[in-house]
């Protein structure tokens, strides 16, 4: 840590938040602290400490899978592996990441001082410490983690082979039910702090896109969360307490767990994705100098996508059985989404023409991360048409797809959120050179894995196998080459961020010159955001070029940002 | 690298003529876009658009041909269906994805603003037939590829009825086979098979079973897999029911004659019919030179149907996760010429059952050696007692 003091606004230094530079600030991170931005950076660090061992995981994997034999580790380790990969990057990695910006970025950019309910807040937190532990905590118990997948599918999920109560598919589905609750306590407080605590003046269509799509995100947590509870709570009887629920010996159906799981599972993509949209709506037009094309459309098709979501799940059970008649009317629904998505896509697009582009490393990542979008899309809509999927479902074209969706376009987004906000939270510049070095290993290694899946898949390697016929070789050692180089490129980043903490250039207020309430704030901003001087919003975000204020008064605003 | 980074950064930082960029960003700046107002670019925009527009066409085209090289052999009647529609979407996606891309690089390169270049670009902010027809155009494309997937869909037909059951006995019961490795037989006190006949005679059963009676033409329900495949037809030349059993780690075969095999031999161009199931977990059922994947469901005996259309020995795998040595559950369908099968089913039935060779109890057997190191996971089924055993060396096409 630097000990040169550094001359920050004086409303920062009283902030209960971490302040670079400030004595003693860590410890604030270890607290049971209300702060929406305390809570954010606890999230942020935490979930990359996570993505740090979900990758590493992946990287045992890619090692075994490098050569055709399960030659590496037993195959039962092997799938305890992939499960856990799996696991960590959605509940321990991408859900609380994008959380801890939910945190960071929804308070500011409505002028609101802190989260509606800032206990249940911390409270939502620090579930996720302890979620993570049983998670970790499953690899120290006898017979190893859960080894049924991600999906954790009856009867499979149900085996118990060493018949112990606590095994690694119970500490599992606890978690995950535990997951379940702090997700659901994070909505609430979410949509109640974007309905509710906007600043003066902020009508729905002024406000930020990514505040709409937080909106949206966590709709779908409320509707479908407690259906994967359920569902958890129900497997968690028929594995300990000897219910029926999923048991066809008993009376039970291990499809009716397939509907619960995706009816939530699904959506959940999109509850990654939609924040993630959110950080391309406000990078594009920031670095592109430009109003965002067709505002009120990419706002509304957040919400059209929300109702679709929650009408697509059988996608996933194609071959399970479902009746034709179900098939067809899942396949159109599942369709239908490319419609909404491709809205965005295409004024993303727009928004860059005729631009005046700065090619920062925040806009590498959104650009890099919208093609691999466009590409995870058109996959997409094959694996949506029962046929082809009857095909490649279930082999590495799925596990192509949703890494290039859940890697290459959400993951993409969080690092592009991480270099555009930094500065802002933390008070210090990121170094562009290595986080333009990030993005070049980054994206290539991202293309290098992932691609060569894909036509595995189309050949027939099943997904989540320790071995595999030879044909499979080339593209798997491809895929294994990337995954390494994926690995590789996170050394800068991580030397990007510790280094850029304790001795970066301190951050200006606006280093990006970008419109927004957040920028009108100091970097980092104070505890209560705007205190009592909140500004009252006259215009719509994104007015580059147009010439007009965002918030009455803005000379004040701005003169009391360079005065600090 | 970081020298351009330093230069650019104060040149950010003390600028804080405040957000909008002032009145300059406003107006089209002189140096914006040079060449693009006037009707003679026009033109040549419109001339450059459409050019791109051919070679996107070009290059989609191109792709659509390479497709077949991404996929293994035609070896079902489904295949060049399932095909053709694969094409179709990626030559489509192509066009999209190079469309877009052009659009980006364009970006990348003619509207970078120079290093110390901090004016806005033109302000504009939405176009709403612009935003229609992007809409739109999608919404047609997908209702088309939807139309047209339904369509195969419905010629492909290979998706018959399913009877529920309870558990694994019941399932080999429903299906005419006893005698399986491990799975009480069907005399036995002991077995679930009790709960199983009470199922069966329980009121609601006879619903269910209507549900794949609609499905057969033979209206009987479910026939005994021991007739020969003459009497549940749609076609006389229908072969089947064959009786899939799978479980952790095993596939067996066993047709309506009785011969059990631990490799699928089948007829070429004649339709076949099977009866899916599983005494365990899930598994699916699924060859990939065939394009023709169905999951195999404990509780549930499912009716499927398929033509191979091409001689040769293919993969047959368990797609489905279904524990410890999931991938090494593989088996080979073989397609062979009528005569050829014939022949193959009388030396079945003079070969006595001999457990076939199993790479999961092969592999339990290893790691027992090892002292049983790993996670935990339940031990493999016994190997199928079968008259023709899995050849484990023999090559594959696809």
């Amino acid at each position: 840590m630097s000990t040169t003091p550094i001359p920050f606004d004086p409303r920062a230094l009283r902030a209960p938040h971490p302040v670079p530079g400030a004595p003693d600030n860590w410890r604030r991170f270890f607290t049971f602290n209300t702060d929406a931005k305390v809570i954010g950076i606890q999230y942020i660090a935490l979930a990359l400490l996570f993505l740090l061992a979900g990758g590493l995981l992946a990287m045992i994997m890619r090692g075994e899978l490098i050569t055709p034999p399960a030659d590496l580790v037993d195959p039962s380790v092997y799938n305890g592996l992939y499960t856990m990969h799996g696991t960590v990057m959605l509940f321990l990695f991408l859900f609380p990441i994008l959380n801890g910006f939910n945190n960071l970025l929804i308070p500011p950019m409505i002028g609101a001082p802190d989260m509606a309910f800032p206990r249940l807040n911390a409270l939502a937190f620090w579930m996720f410490p302890v979620f993570g532990l049983v998670l970790m905590a499953s690899f120290l118990v006898p017979g190893g983690p859960s080894s049924s997948g991600w999906w954790a599918y009856p009867p499979l999920s149900t085996q118990n082979p060493l018949g112990l109560l606590v095994n690694g598919q119970f500490l599992w589905i606890l978690a995950v039910a535990i997951s379940g609750v702090s997700s659901i306590l994070g909505a609430v407080n979410f949509c109640t702090t974007i309905i509710r605590m906007r600043a003066p003046g902020m009508g729905w269509f002024r406000m930020p896109i990514f505040c709409w799509t937080a909106l949206a995100a966590q709709t779908i947590q409320l509707a479908g969360l407690p259906v994967l509870t359920a569902g958890a709570v129900m497997l968690l009887f028929d594995l300990s307490f000897g219910t029926s629920f999923f048991r066809p010996e008993g009376g039970g159906d291990p499809m009716l767990y397939q509907h619960f799981f995706w009816f939530y599972s699904h959506p959940a993509v999109y509850v990654m994705v939609l924040p993630v949209f959110g950080f391309f709506s406000e990078i594009f037009p920031v670095y592109a100098r430009k109003p965002l094309f067709g505002y009120h459309v990419v706002a509304i098709a957040s919400f059209g996508i929300v109702l679709l979501s929650l009408i697509v799940w059988v996608h996933h059970m194609f071959t399970s059985g479902t009746p034709q008649w179900m098939r067809h009317l899942f396949m159109v629904t599942t369709m239908l989404i490319a419609v909404p998505t491709g809205i965005k896509v295409f004024a993303w697009i727009a928004t860059l023409w005729r631009g005046k582009l700065w090619l920062t490393t925040a806009m590498l990542f959104a650009m890099g991360g919208v093609f691999n979008f466009i590409f995870a899309g058109i996959t997409g809509i094959m694996l949506a048409t029962v046929p082809v999927d009857v095909h490649v479902g279930n082999t590495y074209f799925v596990v192509g797809h949703f890494h290039t969706v859940i890697f290459s376009t959400i993951t993409f987004g969080v690092y592009a959120a991480i270099y555009h906000w930094f500065p802002k939270f933390t008070g210090r510049m990121l170094y562009e050179g290595l986080g333009k070095v990030h993005f070049l290993l980054t994206f290539v290694g991202a293309q290098l894995n992932f691609l060569p899946m894909h036509w595995a898949g189309l050949m027939g390697m099943p997904r989540r196998v320790a071995s595999y016929d030879p044909e499979f070789a080339l593209a798997n050692v491809l895929a294994s080459l990337g995954a390494f180089l994926l690995g590789v490129a996170m050394i800068p980043f991580l030397l990007n961020l510790v280094s850029s903490w304790a001795r970066g250039a301190p951050a200006p207020a606006n280093p990006w010159q970008a419109i927004g309430l957040e920028w009108l704030l100091p970097s980092p901003p104070p505890a209560e955001n705007f205190e009592h001087d909140v500004p009252t919003v006259i215009s719509g975000p994104y007015g580059y070029g147009l010439g007009h204020p965002l918030v009455a008064d803005q000379e004040r605003y701005e003169a009391r940002l360079k005065e600090a | 690298m970081s020298a351009g980074l330093s230069a650019a950064d104060p040149g950010r930082g003390p600028r804080d003529s405040g957000p909008g960029g002032g009145p300059q960003g406003s107006a089209p700046g002189p140096g914006g876009s040079p060449g693009r107002g006037g009707s003679g670019p026009v033109r040549g925009t419109l001339l450059l658009v459409a050019l791109g527009v051919v070679l996107d066409l070009l290059a989609s085209r191109w792709l659509m041909a390479q497709v077949p090289r991404w996929l293994p052999p035609q070896a079902s009647t489904a295949a060049p269906l399932v095909d053709r529609l694969f094409a179709l979407e990626a030559g489509i996606g192509c066009f999209l994805l190079l469309g877009c891309t052009a659009v980006m690089a364009w970006t990348l390169l003619f509207d970078r603003a120079d290093k110390y270049d901090r004016d806005d670009g033109d302000p504009i902010e939405g176009n709403l037939k612009l935003e229609i027809t992007w809409t739109v155009i999608p919404l047609v494309v997908v209702l088309l590829i939807a139309a047209e997937a339904i369509r195969v869909n419905g010629q492909l037909a290979s998706l018959g009825g399913k009877v529920r059951v309870a558990g694994a006995a019941e399932a080999l019961r429903l299906v005419g086979v006893d005698g399986i490795e491990g799975v009480a037989p069907w005399g036995s006190e002991a077995s679930p098979l009790e709960a199983g006949a009470d199922a069966l005679r329980s009121p609601n059963l006879p619903r269910r079973f209507s549900m794949l009676r609609q499905k057969t033409s033979s209206g009987s329900g479910l026939p005994p897999a021991s007739s020969s495949g003459a009497a549940d037809t749609d076609t006389a030349a229908e072969l089947g029911p064959i009786v899939v059993i799978a479980r952790q780690w095993s596939w067996q075969f066993v047709y309506p004659d009785g011969v059990r095999s631990a490799e699928l031999h089948l007829p070429v161009n004649r339709p076949v019919r099977f009866r899916l199931v599983s005494l365990d977990v899930l598994h699916g059922f699924s060859i990939p030179a065939f394009r023709l994947r169905q999951d195999v469901v404990p509780g549930s005996v499912i009716d499927y149907r398929l033509t191979p259309s091409r001689e040769g020995r293919y993969r047959l795998r368990d797609s489905l996760f279904s524990g410890a040595y999931f991938a090494a559950n593989q088996s080979d369908v073989v397609v062979e010429s009528e005569e050829s099968f014939d022949r193959w089913r009388q030396a079945a039935r003079l070969s006595p059952l001999a457990p076939s060779p199993n790479a999961a109890a092969e592999l339990w057997r290893q790691r027992q050696e090892r002292g049983n190191r790993g996670w935990a996971t339940v031990p493999p089924a016994p190997p199928p007692l079968v008259n023709v055993p899995l050849d484990p060396n023999a090559a594959h096409e696809g």
